[in-house]
């Protein structure tokens, strides 16, 4: 259960001394309850209250860090079951998988790809997070080696072998990059588990469809004083997938609900394992592939590896992360006012839009794309779409109006003249009478609207 | 603001607020003494730390699946009598299949035009060519060559703009397509609000005791006589709302007003696509499931999702080399729509493309097994045996 404002409220001075920067103990409670402020801000805190402060603002799965500096990624934080009781943190790093017995130019190759996917939407860039080295090879020696390589790469790191010593081995080069240890089993677990506290690293647990096995080994890594550890409750990707679906809400609902410490760790998943075996050919292993990871991705999986890196498998599924993890209580926007494309001048034509994240972008790239010169002027519909807003009515003639004067548009350009999105028609007539401009519809999708520009207007 | 308001009022109900006795006025004193509290704030956490390692070897408890009671239960619906195969939806009695598997998997129903619609992304046209001009031709295809559950047959045609045709042109298209398969049909209108009551219910008659579901009634149209022409002809009724949960609860409320019950109504909250406002959707599904499962009858009714709105989207239909041929993605983006809006609970789906079906078939059909019992492959080696 996420924690009240009222629950912190009661362990604050309550003295409203506004040392915080918050104008109460209760402002700053609010803000802490929903994490938007940070705990050591309160210098008024007696000893026993920050403690139970600290315990209390833990959250209800242990965020790991994994890699260093540049290269570190979060992994879990999060608090709630369903993301409109708050949000979910941490956005899911995808981890892509590389072997340690591939030559080197393929190696060199891969690790590049991985680097290089980017994906760009609603102005931000989605890419990868972080490589999995696999000891496919079983040899100590190419694993260490191959780690080795891998410490050049911009990405965080995660070593994948149940070979003890293959994983001290590659320790020995990367152990001070703080990479994820994959993993303890059943048969492993003293071993990596020294290695653990030895190199101060994470420990992913890998316990395949047995849930009372896994409480029961995160227990033995937690007696031991490890806590950083991941939950691999094993990846089916056919008929097997309706279990690993279970295991993951299983283990989510432990860690939110019951507090069961012994589940209070971010889940991986593998999707990567649909290329085991698979009787499909590659293009169909790569849609199953992106299936699996957005049904997990859907169900709680905090760290994903995957073995595909096509762009085509890639982006619904940074696609699908970016949009489960936007925050429910801030509309997706971008600041209204005029914006300007191109070489713009007085004689530039000047284009409508509204302020939704999704909306201005997509304009905006297709704009530039079209090498467009032109003034854009962005409406505040509070974050909505052409026709939400139209349909919801915060756009309209007034609201276009009170827009040209505000931002003085007037005064860069000669005509009074402007292109509407083509969903926007049916408030043409209301922006013509209440702005004294002309209004020209435009096409239905932007993707056209460079060219309507340079060829209408 | 509002939330501060709510907080304080919070507060005024409590009737204990421990006062701390701990304070520090001066600024000189606090830095002074933070070192120490740090100190001290460390020297208890680790204290805890060790406290909480002895217990925890002593107090080894057992694993217990996290299993909930739910006061409430979805209705179940049924779609397809007469000289149909019956398919059921809904009877959940909860959200996991490891509380207890659901009674009927999710069920597909395939896409299907009266008007041989060319602006069908070519993905699809591909799988449909040749029986496009033909509506019971093209419904048979999609399920004796795709497996089909259901069919919809959308009157696109009816609408004044795109073919006007006649309610009773629309009424032959029905027979067509009910001649042509055995399955349920989902009769769906052009969009047009005045037409759609008039359409829906001669395609009503012309199926009458058929057990359809009339797509749909909304507040925006008629939805008396949608409704009415579902009871007088014995079909159902999808009841669709724009993502929000008053929306639907009203517009059940007065459907069931007009002679419906739970069991004639699925609902529809509307599936915004991948990238394209699915987190609306997924809030608004997921708290409906929850409210059906906690009890509230209003909304106890199966969903739909109209996962063919994927293809709206410009990742799915837009050419551009950078992210890959056309023809990989807009079937993913339809699977990961639909298979988004099932894990939050979608009985029924709306699609067009025989992968995307497929796909969400497969993991579909595990929602009625109980939990341990699919055989899975051995993958404790998967480090090294993965290519
Ligand atoms: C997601 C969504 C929502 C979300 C809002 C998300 C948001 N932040 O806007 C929520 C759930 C909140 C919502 C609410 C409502 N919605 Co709604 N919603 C949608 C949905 C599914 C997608 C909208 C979207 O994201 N589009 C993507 C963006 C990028 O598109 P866009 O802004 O239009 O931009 C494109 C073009 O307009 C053009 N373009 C943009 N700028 C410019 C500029 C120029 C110069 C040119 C030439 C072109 C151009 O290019 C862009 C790229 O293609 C649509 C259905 C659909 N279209 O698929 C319904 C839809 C828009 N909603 C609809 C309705 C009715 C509503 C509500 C009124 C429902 C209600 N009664 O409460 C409310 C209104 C809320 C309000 N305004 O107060 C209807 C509108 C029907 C109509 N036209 O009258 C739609 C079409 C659904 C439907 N079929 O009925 N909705
Ligand atoms: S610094 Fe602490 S005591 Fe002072 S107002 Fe902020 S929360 Fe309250």
């Amino acid at each position: 259960m996420a924690v009240t404002a009222m629950d912190v409220y009661r362990l604050l001075p309550k003295t409203n001394c506004a040392k915080c920067g918050e104008a109460s103990c209760m402002a700053f409670a609010t803000k802490l309850s929903e994490k938007e402020i940070d705990l050591e801000l309160c210098t008024q805190l007696a000893a026993d209250e920050m403690d139970k402060l600290v315990d209390l603002l833990a959250p209800a799965v242990n965020e790991i860090t994994i890699g260093k500096g540049d290269k570190a990624i979060l992994v879990g934080g999060d608090e709630v079951l369903y993301r409109y009781e708050l949000t979910y943190y941490n956005p899911t790093p995808l981890v892509i998988d590389i072997s340690d017995d591939i030559d080197e130019a393929a190696f060199d190759e891969r690790v590049k790809k991985i680097e290089d996917t980017q994906f760009e939407r609603t102005g931000e860039l989605l890419t990868l997070d972080a490589i999995a080295l696999r000891n496919k090879s079983g040899n100590a020696s190419k694993f260490k080696e191959a780690a080795e390589k891998l410490k050049n790469s911009s990405l965080a790191l995660v070593l994948c072998s149940f070979d003890a010593d293959a994983m001290k081995a590659a320790l020995e080069s990367v152990g001070d990059e703080h990479p994820l240890i994959y993993g303890a089993t059943e048969n492993n677990i003293e071993q990596m588990a020294s290695l653990a506290l030895e190199y101060d690293c994470p420990i992913a647990l890998f316990v395949p469809n047995d849930l009372e096995k896994m409480k029961e080994l995160s227990r033995t890594l937690r007696n031991k004083g490890i806590t950083d550890i991941v939950l691999d409750p094993g990846t089916y990707v056919d008929a097997g997938i309706g279990d690993t679906l279970d295991d993951f809400v299983m283990i989510r609902r432990l860690a939110i609900e019951e507090r069961d410490e012994d589940f209070r760790f971010p889940i991986l998943g593998i999707p990567a394992l649909t290329w085991l075996n698979s009787d499909e050919d590659e293009v169909n292993t790569a849609i199953k592939e992106a299936t699996i990871a957005a049904t997990l991705i859907n169900k709680y999986a905090d760290m994903m590896i995957i073995h595909g890196t096509e762009i085509w498998e890639l982006i619904p599924v940074l696609t699908l992360r970016q949009s489960l993890y936007t925050d429910p209580r801030k509309p997706q926007a971008v600041d209204a006012g005029v914006y300007e494309f191109g070489e713009a001048n007085e004689d530039s034509p000047v284009a409508l839009t509204t302020n939704f994240a999704l909306t201005y972008y997509t304009v905006e790239g297709d704009l530039k794309s079209g090498k467009a010169n032109c003034y854009l002027l962005v409406l505040d519909t509070e974050g909505r779409a052409v026709d939400v807003s139209v349909a919801g009515s915060q756009f309209n003639g007034k609201a276009v109006a009170d827009l040209i004067k505000d931002t003085g548009i007037e005064d860069k350009v000669k005509a009074r003249k402007m292109v509407i999105p083509g969903l926007g028609a049916p408030v043409s007539g209301e922006i013509e009478d209440d702005s004294g401009w002309e209004v020209v519809v435009g096409p239905r999708d932007s993707s056209a609207l460079a060219d309507f520009l340079r060829e209408k207007v | 603001m509002d939330k501060m308001t709510q907080l304080l009022k919070l507060l005024e109900n409590t009737d204990t607020i421990e006062l701390n006795e701990f304070r520090m006025d001066f600024e000189e004193l606090e830095l002074n003494i933070m070192p120490a509290i740090q100190q001290v704030v460390q020297t208890a956490q680790r204290q805890a730390q060790q406290a909480e390692i002895v217990r925890e070897a002593i107090l080894a408890e057992e694993f217990k699946p996290p299993i909930h009671d739910y006061p409430g239960e979805v209705a179940e619906v049924q779609l397809g009598a007469g000289t149909r195969k019956p398919v059921f939806l809904g009877g959940q009695k909860t959200l996991y299949r490891f509380e207890e598997p659901q009674p009927n998997p999710p069920v597909v129903t395939f896409d299907v035009f009266d008007i041989p619609m060319p602006g069908l992304p070519r993905p699809i046209r591909e799988h449909f060519e040749d029986v496009m001009e033909h509506p019971g031709d093209w419904a048979k295809k999609a399920v004796k060559d795709f497996g089909a559950n259901m069919v919809t047959i959308h009157l696109i045609g009816t609408g004044p703009k795109v073919m006007d045709k006649t309610p009773q042109q629309a009424a032959a298209d029905i027979e067509e397509v009910l001649q042509a398969v055995d399955v349920p049909l989902v009769i769906g209108g052009s969009g047009d609000p005045q037409k759609d009551p008039v359409v829906l219910e001669a395609a009503a008659a012309a199926a009458e005791d058929e057990r359809c579901l009339l797509a749909s009634a909304n507040l925006d149209l008629d939805y008396r006589k949608v409704a009415k022409a579902a009871v007088d002809y014995n079909h159902a009724v999808l009841s669709w709302a724009i993502t929000d949960i008053n929306m639907q609860k009203t517009l059940n409320k007065y459907l069931m007003k007009e002679g419906l019950t739970q069991k004639d109504i699925v609902m529809d909250p509307t599936t915004c696509a991948l990238g394209y406002g699915i987190e609306f959707s997924i809030d608004v599904i997921t708290r409906t499931r929850l409210a059906a499962l906690k009890g509230d009858s209003d909304l106890q009714m199966p969903m739909s999702s109209g996962t063919t709105n994927a293809w709206g989207s410009r990742e799915a239909w837009m050419k551009k080399d950078e992210w890959g041929p056309t023809d990989y993605r807009g079937p993913i983006w339809e699977i990961v729509t639909g298979l988004t809006m099932m894990l939050c609970g979608v009985d029924i789906f709306m699609m067009l493309h025989p992968q995307s079906v497929k796909m969400l078939r497969e993991i579909g059909e595990t929602f009625t097994k109980e939990y341990m019992t699919s055989e899975v492959p051995d993958i404790s080696n998967w480090v090294t045996q993965l290519e």
